[in-house]
């Protein structure tokens, strides 16, 4: 694996409704010499406006695909763009700009092809339903795929460029976070996972997953396991 | 001839009509049509002569030859559903396919 140059990461922040948080996720992520890809899902609040007016690349998704497809299209843009590390960021405003940089370390020294943002590898304050949902996330990623990962959900991750062309993104909504540990295995990538922080807020908490949502996916990642 | 055979047939051939129609609209294909064709020409010998379904009956060893009917109406149903299912699964991830290419030919670089 080659090791890469920090000049050509491009982080790409999958938004779908996000115009209250989008405008600081891009402003925090601005800090940091990388290239931004917002992929706008069909929004129909001022997410596109917004961003577009950011300075950064973006793609707009017509109509409302979910963040799988949205993820897909980013990486996409990115290796259009010829970036050789790509970060996903969530637009919510849970994660920290800071964070990228260890987080691609691995890469670019050539550790490892993905690195996963892992919100349980320190302490949190995360509340405790959100934890079960997550762990029982972890347990199904493994009963299914057979590999553990403490933070399968986690929504910030990094790619060589290598692996992000090996992964084949099927399915379209929240289960791709345990779709992308498949692949991971699939093409035998190596994986680690550094701790990040996440900022749970009342809107980050409204996001997301929640239960009757939960059971939707496992079934879905059934489907996927089975195919 | 009891009042269920004949609203059952009375509805086997409306639904007959609007196959036959559909498919001169080519709004079904070739394949659809022979597929509900028969089935519903099943349904309608079923139900006019009912002593038909008791022979099958006897073969799957059920009872009652209504019975058999049940049976292969659900299974039947299940499968059905099943294929729609995939159908539509097909046709989401074309339509995120399609979306995600124009969506990739309008992309906005930065100012």
């Amino acid at each position: 694996m080659q090791r890469s140059s920090e000049n050509n990461v491009a982080v790409v922040i999958p938004a779908f409704n996000e115009q209250k948080t989008i405008a600081g996720v891009i402003d925090d992520v601005k800090k940091y010499p990388y290239r931004i890809i917002v992929v706008d899902d069909g929004s129909r609040d001022l997410t596109y406006q917004i961003a577009k007016n950011s300075n950064v690349i973006v793609c707009r998704h017509l109509i409302n695909r979910g963040l799988g497809s949205a993820l897909s299209t980013g990486i996409r843009a990115a290796l259009e763009e010829k970036a050789d590390i790509i970060v996903t960021f969530d637009a919510d405003g849970q994660h920290k700009a800071k964070d990228i940089p260890p987080l691609i370390e691995p890469i670019m020294n050539g550790e490892a092809h993905v690195v996963i943002g892992s919100r349980f590898l320190e302490k949190n304050k995360m509340p405790y339903y959100r934890r079960l949902a997550n762990q029982t996330g972890n347990i199904i990623t493994f009963l299914l795929f057979g590999i553990w990962v403490s933070d399968s959900q986690s929504g910030l991750r990094a790619f060589h460029s290598q692996a992000a062309r090996a992964l084949n993104i099927e399915t379209c909504t929240m289960e791709v976070s345990t779709e992308i540990i498949k692949e991971v295995k699939k093409h035998h990538l190596s994986l680690k996972e550094i701790p990040i922080q996440a900022i749970y807020t009342d809107y980050s908490l409204s996001k997301g997953q929640n239960f009757a949502l939960g059971i939707k996916t496992l079934l879905k990642l059934l489907m996927l396991k089975f195919r | 001839m009891a009042l269920i055979q004949f609203l059952i047939i009375a509805f086997a051939i409306f639904v007959v009509t609007r196959i036959v129609l559909n498919f001169r609209k080519g709004q079904v294909s070739l394949r659809g049509l022979i597929f509900w064709l028969g089935l519903w020409l099943i349904i309608i010998v079923g139900f006019v002569l009912p002593q038909t379904t008791t022979f099958l009956a006897r073969i799957f060893g059920i009872a009652r030859g209504a019975d058999v009917a049940i049976y292969l109406s659900v299974v039947l149903l299940f499968y059905l559903t099943f294929k729609i299912f995939i159908k539509l699964e097909k046709i989401e991830s074309d339509i995120s396919k399609i979306v995600r290419e124009i969506a990739l030919k309008s992309k906005e670089k930065e100012k």
